[in-house]
């Protein structure tokens, strides 16, 4: 047999990746949800376009109108074209839940790696933080953390540290502290989960190899550790996503999410069950995109879980 | 068993040691206090306030005598709101209507979950079990602040058939425990399919089957037994979401209960049954989670000697 290469290829050569999205691609209900999350992103994105009607613009004598030509989902209770809100609404619930998701990421994947990696007393001290809040009802801390940061940031007298927090705070419309509060008590899934792969990991051949032909343990964790953890880190973003929303949607159904003028799913959803009786369309439509969205992410979520790693449940 | 069951119970002492801590350093750092109204409150108003509370104390002493009340006399302190009542009577006012709930809701998730994870592992990928799935993941993702007032659209403004909020009869029960217990549910279901598929790959069910016994039988007599003891792991998770539901489940019904009237006092300020109801939930799931750990125990030996 000739070793040069030159022999023909029996089968085209594949990167991982293109193995990765072909098995999705046969998963039809991830294709369908991700189908969806980009519809909903790009009209959210582009909702100065796509709805033209200002969001703010009140009128308080046609308040109350169900679905008609001109307003494609009515109208809400003082007079504003509910479609402009319900893509707002988007955009806000979309954004809380990828940067949510991002701060969690970057706290919780270092923390998870170096636990995974060196084990020992750190491990040891995020095992048992871990297990503390697990069970931990913790939208009940949410709710505190919330609260506190609100009434923190209102004040007019924060000053120094307080002071530049409240105007970031102002500057994503008073969601700082919605980021903060979520991003606590999720970060530590996410540690987990790395840590379990990396300690998975860390006995397999490969590694072995390079730390026998003299990697540093950096480069062993930045080049090898990390990359091949991503499945699990992007896994568990995607569904964390869908999390993020849910919990702000509960967060300003109870009045401590989104602030007016600002608007959210939450705060629409709030809105409707208030004028339920009467006018039921100003819940179902930020009713249907909430589900919708969250069912999408959790069947592309799903899918990528197949996808990335089709041994799991599988005996290797 | 002993050993074990100690170190266990000892645990719980230092989590809610920290979730007291944490609340009471949260309270600390919010400006403005719970006296505040619309209007500016005079200062010396706050002031005698401040000091007939106990306010004006170090942070300190604040801590540890209200920490040294609650571990001596379970007293919470006084309610700021309702200025007659102490947090104590208010939980006593609050709890019953809400245990009731949680406990109704919880029976209905065993009861519809647990035969439907059952029938989804008996036919697995069956459009059954496609189905159930479907549920499942509907029933734990969507909230229960949609699927609430959808029920009282459908259930009591459309049909009639139920009331839309209270709690005076059974009747207003049946639609909040109903939504309640939907997460639940789905949990119970999607870990009892899980779990007992895995069991009937064993070996033992292997043997009955050879046996010869009856394929239900060997369900029912062996398989099932062995495949509830990790569901009843997931008891502490249970027990939290019935408790954070209740939240939204008591707002969207208007049941008069401690959930609700924990998410009032948070826009009140009312600290003492803010940090009363707090610990009690908190102390309620480490419980929860510390019966399940012990339970978890007596079954399983391995888990001890760890």
């Amino acid at each position: 047999m000739v070793l040069d290469g030159s022999l023909p290829l029996a089968r085209e050569v594949r990167s991982p990746w293109r193995d990765t999205w072909l098995r999705l691609k046969e998963h039809r209900m991830a294709i369908l949800g991700l189908a969806f999350i980009v519809l909903v992103a790009l009209s959210a994105f582009f909702a100065d376009w796509v709805a033209p009607i200002p969001f703010t613009l009140q009128d308080s004598t046609r308040a109350y109108e169900p679905p008609t030509s001109e307003h494609w989902m009515g109208t809400d209770q003082l007079g504003r074209d509910l479609f402009s809100r319900l893509l707002q609404g988007a955009r806000i619930s979309l954004s809380v839940g990828i940067m949510t998701q991002m701060i969690i990421l970057i706290i919780g994947v270092p923390i998870g790696a170096i636990a995974g990696y060196f084990g020992g007393r750190v491990d040891q001290a995020l095992m048992r933080t871990i297990d503390v809040m697990y069970s931990f009802p913790d939208l009940l801390i949410v709710i505190i953390v919330m609260a506190s940061m609100r009434a923190a940031f209102r004040d007019p007298r924060a000053s120094g540290v307080m002071g530049v927090l409240a105007s970031v705070d102002s500057a994503f419309g008073g969601l700082l502290g919605v980021f903060v509060a979520l991003a606590l008590v999720s970060w530590l899934t996410v540690a987990r989960l790395v840590r379990g792969q990396v300690l998975a990991l860390r006995e397999r051949d490969f590694i072995h190899a390079a730390r026998a032909s003299g990697a540093s343990r950096r480069s062993i964790l930045m080049r090898h550790l990390i990359p091949n953890t991503v499945g699990v880190i992007v896994v568990a973003a995607t569904f964390g996503i869908p999390r993020a929303i849910i919990v702000e949607a509960s967060l300003s159904f109870i009045g401590l999410g989104v602030q007016a003028p600002m608007t959210s799913w939450g705060v629409m959803l709030l809105e409707g069950y208030k004028a339920l009786r009467a006018s039921p369309h100003l819940i179902v439509f930020p009713a249907a995109a909430l589900s919708l969205t969250v069912l999408a992410y959790n069947f592309l979520g799903d899918g990528l879980r197949d996808a990335l790693d089709p041994w799991t449940g599988h005996s290797r | 068993m002993g050993q074990y069951a100690f170190r266990r119970v000892l645990a719980v002492f230092p989590v809610l040691l920290a979730v007291y801590t944490v609340t009471f350093f949260l309270f600390q750092i919010t400006p403005g206090g719970p006296w505040d109204r619309e209007r500016p409150v005079p200062r010396e108003v706050v002031e005698n306030l401040n000091r007939k509370y106990g306010l004006d104390r170090p942070m300190w002493q604040q801590y540890v005598d209200y920490l040294a009340g609650v571990v001596t006399r379970f007293d919470f302190g006084p309610s700021y709101k309702r200025v007659s009542r102490t947090v104590t009577d208010i939980i006593g006012d609050f709890l019953p209507t809400s245990a009731t709930l949680g406990i109704v809701a919880v029976g209905l998730a065993v009861a519809i979950g647990i035969p439907l994870g059952v029938l989804s592992a008996l036919r697995p990928n069956s459009a059954l079990d496609h189905l159930a799935s479907f549920l499942a993941v509907v029933g734990y993702s969507i909230p229960s602040f949609i699927i609430g007032p959808l029920l009282i659209w459908i259930c009591a403004l459309w049909l009639g058939w139920l009331p839309t909020g209270g709690a005076d009869t059974w009747r207003h029960y049946v639609l909040p425990a109903i939504t309640l217990s939907l997460a639940p549910l789905a949990l119970f279901a999607r870990y009892t399919r899980s779990a007992l598929l895995d069991v009937t790959h064993a070996d033992y069910v292997r043997t009955a089957r050879a046996k010869g016994l009856r394929e239900s039988m060997i369900v029912v007599r062996h398989a099932l037994r062995n495949a509830l003891i990790p569901v009843a792991t997931i008891g502490g998770v249970i027990t939290a979401e019935i408790i954070v539901g209740s939240f939204y489940v008591e707002t969207v019904f208007a049941v008069p209960g401690l959930g609700r009237y924990f998410v009032t006092s948070v826009t009140d300020r009312d600290y003492p049954v803010l940090m009363g109801v707090t610990l009690l939930l908190a102390g309620i799931v480490a419980i929860a989670n510390l019966v399940v750990d012990l339970v978890y125990a007596t079954l399983d030996p391995r888990i001890r000697y760890n």
